[in-house]
């Protein structure tokens, strides 16, 4: 048995820190646990991702695509573009507010996130939807969201990391004068976390769902059937 | 002994510390940077000599120097630093070893931040030495110090080649932490040995073509090459580095497939795969960059003839570039063996079509929408970055003007990005210098600029001052000093004065090089001074023969910033300031021009080009 989860963001997002304290937790826990960050020209602006994997029967360093059990998303479009490496039925924890290329200003891309973020409610189940600037307010800066987020997955039981070991290894791996403050950013991510679970039920009804007509049922075989003739045919002129 | 959770890199410097190394000389590149920084934090005893050497070429040097009078050194580089150091490491190769002599060479597969997807392994097979290939950080810690080993057993020098995933992967490894470097017994002269001459290079490469079936026949029996599987199966998988992570994902414990691990790709361990395969009669070879493994045993099954057929990169079974994956590597292994069907193009688009009609008649056509494509996030210079103003310097003061820029390896690279546009070529260390001078003899009326960074202009682009100096090239050499070598990590270098023992040396004056080197006019300016930078370009491009520019401010990351630039409501969002130096930190919001309180570094470009001076500089 393995759990696999994938952070990914843009450079500068804390993303690294944020799979390190996941690590050490698992070290803690008396977990296997194996890791892969990138780091290089990737780093100046560009997409970033570190995958953590806990677990006995891990061999590589890379979560294998639908393989993440939780992807935590910085960015909206981060999300949606590591979403091949979400399994079927896998949670989904995003930051809705969007981070700009950097040459947005040179060749405008239209980009604003909200798209992203309607296209991941209808297409996930466990999705946990944060605003990273009003998760932080209290913070005074939205640099903490790295470690509320942990907070928001561990509250919403997409971890199974108690609450003191994940406080015991922030207070090991940052720096002394910052431990105060990252564990305050990590319990207001639970207390959000935990406020979020009963949405996921909520979650199912979202997409409207009704039962075919036997008519309209009829229609599609009988479309499915022209389409596999016409491509079949297709097939044998080619051969 | 102690665990800790670290890098593939951390546990490659642990194990060489646990291997008591004396000497650790390296030059900085992406895989392999983190090993020279992590022994330099755990020398707290200077008990080991570590350095940034000035390039691979003098890293290899200097440790075959300390071999010789039997110290254990570790050299360490990105591969084609190995290309730099090939001229020593060939020679040395002839020669051999006193003390075990061991040089990382990390492989980039992908290429991922390089300019090639060569393979180390290759390199070792034609150096005629052997080459350690781990799959894992543990294996890695393990690994290194079984190399000392064997380069001490057969006096050779080897090589030890991890990939990106094994470099930046992260494992809990246990280490020995009260390891001591070993004792040094000290130079025993002999000429006979340490002197290369064409009737020595004869001798030892006969003894090196003896030795090396010997070393495969020792290899055999080396406990990191191993196979999983039962007999009678009929077929195999073989593999090295991370791609037998990659397999083992896939396999995992199963036994009616055989997987070998070759973790000693040369010399060949025969024995050991001639055992392995036995009884074999398909054979698929997972790796990364050169079909290595797939060509040697399609040779030991020619030498052995054995009924075997072999696929991987030459048969198409395997990708013949880039990086592979954990679900490439399994979709190939379950293609092999008949466990999953080739993926048809046309059935998942078909799926779609009928996916939609299937929403349209259920009414539901409003829920599923299609996958939006992320943006582009390409990299570009940080804000405040001094090398856009040495860049938009140069291309102000050439406006109009018939002029080649050639640049380098290093964040500067970066150049080529649009709105600056100025970089024109980029090929290897050093080479924009001398591509100047091959440019300029094909226009002569064509005004040459080469842009090097401080770090590569130790590294080697003197040579290439030289030169221009010498065959009287006309052209102007930027170097773009922002005291680090930045893309790598911050690494010091020989510009900066500080070493890896922790002292501060006699930092080289730049200036003083190039004047030294014969360049008539050497100028150093603050580029963030536009006009001052400017009018020293003009200058130089006035006159003929080799002239310089130092374009000296330090990198936005090793500085703290204690202003930042504000827009005032005189802004006009004529968006010159977007357009002429793409700075991250400026971008336009609902048509009205902001600056990132938080990106911005206060270089204070920006109000350099405003035309109506809206921008200005205030304190953070």
């Amino acid at each position: 048995m393995s759990y696999n989860i994938l952070l990914c963001g843009v450079g500068g997002q804390g993303t690294v820190l944020a799979s390190k304290l996941l690590a050490a937790s698992a070290m803690e826990n008396n977990e296997t646990v194996h890791s892969a960050e990138t780091i290089g020209m990737a780093q100046r602006g560009g997409p970033v991702s570190s995958h953590v994997r806990i677990g006995e029967d891990v061999y590589s360093p890379l979560i294998p695509k639908h393989s993440a059990d939780l992807l935590i998303a910085f960015e909206p479009s981060e999300a949606v573009r590591n979403l091949d490496f979400l399994k079927d039925g896998g949670a989904v924890i995003v930051n809705e507010i969007p981070m700009m290329p950097v040459t947005e200003s040179l060749q405008p891309t239209g980009y604003n996130g909200r798209e992203m973020i309607r296209f991941l409610k209808q297409k996930i189940q466990k999705l946990a939807v944060v605003n990273a600037d009003e998760l932080c307010a209290p913070l005074g800066s939205s640099k903490f969201f790295n470690v509320a987020v942990l907070g928001v997955a561990l509250g919403a039981r997409f971890l199974h990391f108690e609450e003191e070991t994940v406080k015991n290894t922030i207070a090991k791996t940052v720096k002394e004068k910052f431990v105060e403050s990252n564990i305050k950013a990590f319990e207001i991510g639970k207390e959000v976390g935990l406020s979020m679970k009963p949405d996921f039920d909520a979650l199912d009804n979202v997409v409207p769902k009704r039962e075919m007509t036997e008519e309209e049922r009829n229609k599609i075989i009988a479309l499915e059937e022209q389409i596999q003739t016409a491509k079949e045919r297709r097939y044998e002129t080619k051969q | 002994m102690k665990t800790e959770y670290m890098m593939g890199n951390s546990a490659i410097a642990l194990g060489a510390i646990a291997a008591g190394v004396n000497v650790a000389c390296g030059y900085p590149g992406t895989p392999s940077s983190e090993i020279i920084d992590t022994i330099a934090k755990h020398n707290t005893n200077k008990a080991i000599h570590v350095e940034w050497s000035v390039n691979e070429k003098s890293a290899m040097e200097v440790v075959a120097g300390a071999s010789y009078a039997g110290a254990r050194c570790l050299v360490t580089m990105k591969m084609m630093g190995l290309n730099v150091a090939s001229d020593a490491l060939m020679s040395l190769a002839y020669v051999g070893v006193e003390g075990g002599v061991v040089i990382v060479s990390a492989d980039d597969p992908g290429p991922i931040s390089s300019q090639t997807e060569q393979d180390t392994r290759l390199f070792a097979k034609y150096c005629r030495i052997p080459v350690f290939d781990p799959s894992s950080v543990e294996e890695a810690y393990k690994m290194i110090q079984d190399a000392f080993d064997y380069s001490e057993k057969y006096k050779t020098p080897v090589l030890f080649r991890p990939t990106t995933r094994i470099d930046h992967a992260y494992a809990a490894v246990t280490y020995d932490e009260t390891a001591t470097p070993k004792e040094i017994p000290g130079f025993v002269k002999n000429s006979k040995r340490f002197v290369i001459f064409p009737r020595l290079s004869r001798m030892n490469h006969e003894m090196i073509e003896k030795r090396n079936p010997e070393i495969g026949e020792d290899f055999s029996s080396y406990k990191c090459n191993s196979f999983t599987g039962k007999e009678g199966n009929k077929k195999a998988v073989i593999a090295g580095g991370v791609s037998y992570a990659y397999a083992k994902e896939y396999l995992q414990d199963r036994d009616d497939v055989t997987l070998i691990h070759v973790a000693t790709p040369h010399p060949l361990p025969e024995t050991f795969l001639l055992n392995a395969l036995k009884g074999i009669e398909e054979v698929l070879a997972v790796e990364e960059l050169f079909p290595y493994l797939e060509e040697e045993v399609l040779l030991l099954s020619g030498k052995h003839k054995l009924n075997l057929s072999v696929y991987g990169k030459h048969t198409g079974h395997m990708p013949t570039a880039g990086e592979n994956t954990a679900e490439g590597v399994a979709e190939a292994i379950g293609l092999f063996l008949g466990e999953r069907k080739p993926e048809d193009p046309g059935k998942k688009a078909f799926e779609g079509v009928v996916d939609k009609i299937k929403d349209r008649l259920s009414g539901n056509e409003e829920v599923m929408m299609e996958e939006p494509k992320a943006p582009m996030r390409a990299p570009v210079l940080c804000a405040g970055c001094p090398h856009r103003a040495s860049f938009y310097a140069v291309k102000s003061a050439m406006k109009g003007k018939k002029a080649n820029f050639s640049g380098d390896i290093g964040c500067y690279t970066l150049g080529n990005a649009m709105p600056l546009d100025m970089v024109d070529t980029c090929l290897c260390m050093g080479a924009g210098i001398t591509m100047a001078q091959g440019l300029h003899w094909t226009d002569e009326e064509c005004v040459n600029f080469a842009f090097v960074g401080d770090s590569t202009f130790f590294a080697s682009g003197m040579t290439g001052v030289a030169n221009a100096v010498y065959n009287q090239a006309d052209l102007i050499v930027c170097v773009l000093d922002n005291s680090t070598t930045a893309m790598t990590g911050h690494q010091p270098h020989p510009g900066t004065g500080i070493t890896m023992m922790g002292d501060v040396a006699n930092a080289i004056s730049i200036e003083a090089v190039l004047k030294a080197l014969g360049v008539k006019k050497v100028l150093t300016v603050n580029p963030l001074d536009l006009k001052a930078a400017t009018e020293a370009i003009e200058e130089c491009a006035a006159e003929s023969g080799v002239k310089a520019i130092i374009f000296k401010s330090p990198c936005i990351a090793i500085t703290k910033a204690t202003e930042k630039c504000v827009i005032s409501d005189r802004c006009i969002s004529c968006k010159k300031c977007i357009r002429e130096i793409g700075c991250p930190a400026i971008s336009v919001v609902d048509e009205k021009v902001i600056i990132d309180p938080n990106l911005c570094t206060g270089c204070g470009l920006c109000t350099q080009i405003c035309p109506v001076a809206a921008i200005e500089k205030e304190v953070r």
